[in-house]
């Protein structure tokens, strides 16, 4: 990565960055699971985007007379105990799932990364107050906390944001909240080996202020691991809303993310399995390909973590 | 090594008091008053609630509030639950055991599975065996506790019939048939949560085996003539427990998630299913006592794991 240190602007050298990118695309496209992870995660998102464009059955038609069905050619994924459809359903609920997951990681990768950056360039007591902060936070437990968060503050945020945004930013908030720690444990981990580098020190020597050797010398250099990473929080921020909407605490059951329709399917397992298996299996399929996307990132962008790899 | 552990434990008690900081700060934000409900109720004579408004010190400063809660935390004088009519404290020993006990089989059959496949895998790096064993960890920790508990239950409960799906805490029978018929009821929640744990642990051991097994001394050790079972044993489990023993401790906040789920799915009646018909009864001060519990025993097994740590590794504790 240690190349891509020269910043465009002052070296017009235009060959060494995208060869650089390149290199990494490369990489990962010869991890296979990861490219088959990557053409599962974009059928996925293509379904939840375009599907209810396309598929246009209503979300919330109750038909008591198709009530439990399995799948049928009028009902691909069959329906629950109301007669809604469930694939119109995972849709519709998965733009959610896939939302809460990606908006969690771009706080969460957005808190970490400033605390690390900030812990790692000004080291000293500021140093040592917010790792020992990242420490506490490591420390908490993740889920009871959420539940306690939740149940708290629920009524209040519903209140000033409307049922559907004030529980989405809550979640969202939440969640990120509670999962910036590693990022910024990596990224002040990055600061203090790359802000001894000599190409940080030349930009110093020549007069560049804290700020622009952070933002134009030393963040750029450490946003592999920080990629990883973010692409790991996604998995585990669809995890956590699916848990906390499984335990039905999480979102109504008017916006019927993943986690939200195995919590309704739970209790009808020996009469409609197929009313859990297709969310579960869409979670799960999500998670899977994410993670191993994670591992082909891991590959291309951080490639001294790679233990004798062939 | 008794200093050493005496110094982890002196470090345990800040941690834990910013955890108890992180708590209040949460309660005291907290839009409304938590004991509100209380207030409100009807069922409550107006004085009771006074009461209870002066016991808890609800109109002090904040800071009071905070010292008061925290020396009544500390003392386990944790209230009074709304819904049950006992005393938060009882109510939560009640529960734990259980709670202890599925989540320690758990954390055993995770150990059991991860270290023999995690080590054979790194001995044999990209082997047929190790391929398999890397995808399944893989499967494994991608499956969320909540899926698996559901395919688990589908499958041996409701199609196979060989399990029960409800764990009761209040097995009438005895003897044999007690041990019997407890073992059969843990099987599926212990399964689900060791399971997923077993496939997080197995990365870690793999990679952790993958870095020692290149180390000198590795090389040393055979060079003496030592069977490679002594070797692989002696020299290479033990140095690469000390990383994963590390990652077992972060983990521990994770390995609660998974038991609050499990224990909602199978019914187990422990303090995580507990948590939860608080959360839906509004039973403020149990939910608060249960997060301070779980709070507590992240920190309890992260000294247990800092000292496991000093006991593998003597370099540790002379430091």
């Amino acid at each position: 990565m240690s190349v891509a240190a020269a910043p465009a602007r002052l070296l017009p050298d235009t060959r060494a960055r995208p060869s650089l990118w390149r290199e990494a695309a490369r990489r990962f496209r010869r991890h296979r699971l990861a490219m088959v992870g990557t053409v599962i995660l974009a059928g996925m998102v293509v379904a939840v985007l375009a599907g209810p464009l396309v598929y246009r059955v209503p979300i919330d038609e109750i038909d008591f007379r198709a009530k439990l069905q399995g799948p049928s050619r009028a009902h691909p994924l069959g329906t629950d105990d109301l007669g809604q459809d469930v694939l119109a359903r995972m849709l519709y609920g998965g733009r959610i799932s896939l939302a809460v997951g990606v908006a969690a990681m771009l706080i969460s990768i957005t808190i970490g990364t400033s605390i690390g950056a900030i812990a790692g360039q000004a080291g000293g007591a500021v140093d040592h107050t917010l790792m020992r902060i990242t420490d506490l936070f490591l420390s908490l437990p993740q889920l009871p906390l959420l539940l306690l968060i939740v149940y708290l503050f629920r009524d209040s945020l519903k209140r000033v944001l409307g049922p559907e945004a004030g529980i989405f930013v809550m979640i969202v908030v939440v969640i990120a909240g509670l999962r910036w720690m590693p990022v910024a444990r990596l990224v002040r981990a990055q600061f203090l080996s790359l802000r001894e580098k000599e190409f940080v020190e030349a930009a110093r020597s020549l007069g560049a202020r804290s700020f622009r050797q952070v933002t134009l010398h030393i963040l750029p250099n450490a946003l592999g691991p920080v990629i990883v990473a973010g692409s790991l929080d996604v998995a585990a921020a669809i995890i956590a809303e699916s848990s906390l909407s499984f335990l039905g605490l999480g979102f109504p059951p008017d916006i019927p993310t993943w986690g939200r329709i195995l919590y309704d399917a739970k209790d009808n397992l020996d009469f409609a399995p197929h009313w859990a298996i297709f969310p579960g299996t869409a979670i799960f399929l999500t998670v899977l390909s994410i993670n191993y996307i994670g591992d082909g990132l891991r590959d291309a962008l951080d490639p001294r973590k790679v233990l004798g790899h062939k | 090594m008794s200093k050493y552990v005496l110094r982890r434990i002196v470090i345990a008690v800040p941690v834990m008091f910013g955890i108890s900081l992180v708590l209040f700060t949460i309660l005291a934000l907290a839009p409304g008053d938590p004991f509100g409900e209380l207030a409100s109720n009807p069922n409550v004579p107006r004085e009771i609630a006074q009461q209870l408004r002066e016991k808890f010190g609800l109109d002090d400063p904040l800071p009071i509030r905070y010292a008061r809660w925290l020396t009544a935390m500390v003392q386990g004088d944790w209230g009074f639950s709304f819904v049950s009519r006992i005393d938060v404290d009882t109510l939560i020993l009640q529960r734990l055991p259980t709670s202890l006990f599925v989540l320690g089989s758990a954390q055993l059959l995770g150990l059991l599975i991860a270290l023999p496949i995690g080590t054979y895998s790194a001995l044999r790096p990209y082997s047929f065996f190790d391929q398999i064993a890397t995808t399944l960890a893989f499967i494994g920790f991608s499956l969320p506790t909540f899926f698996t508990g559901l395919v688990f239950i589908l499958i041996f409960s409701l199609w196979l019939d060989w399990l029960p799906f409800i764990y009761r805490a209040d097995l009438s029978s005895t003897g044999w048939r007690w041990l019997w018929e407890q073992a059969r009821q843990s099987i599926m929640p212990v399964a689900v949560l060791g399971l997923f744990q077993g496939a997080t642990l197995t990365r870690f051991v793999r990679s952790a085996v993958l870095d020692v097994i290149r180390l000198d001394f590795v090389n040393t050790a055979r060079a003496k003539g030592l069977s490679e079972g002594t070797t692989v044993t002696k020299h290479v489990i033990r140095n690469a427990l000390i990383p994963v023993v590390t990652l077992v401790a972060l983990q521990i906040p994770a390995i609660f998630t998974g038991a609050v789920i499990t224990e909602q799915i199978f019914r187990v009646p422990g303090i995580g299913s507990l948590l939860i018909s608080s959360i839906l009864s509004n039973d403020t001060p149990v939910i608060m006592a249960i997060t301070f519990v779980f709070s507590c025993l992240v920190v309890l097994f992260n000294l247990v794991a800092d000292i496991v740590y000093g006991w593998l590794d003597p370099r540790i504790s002379y430091r």
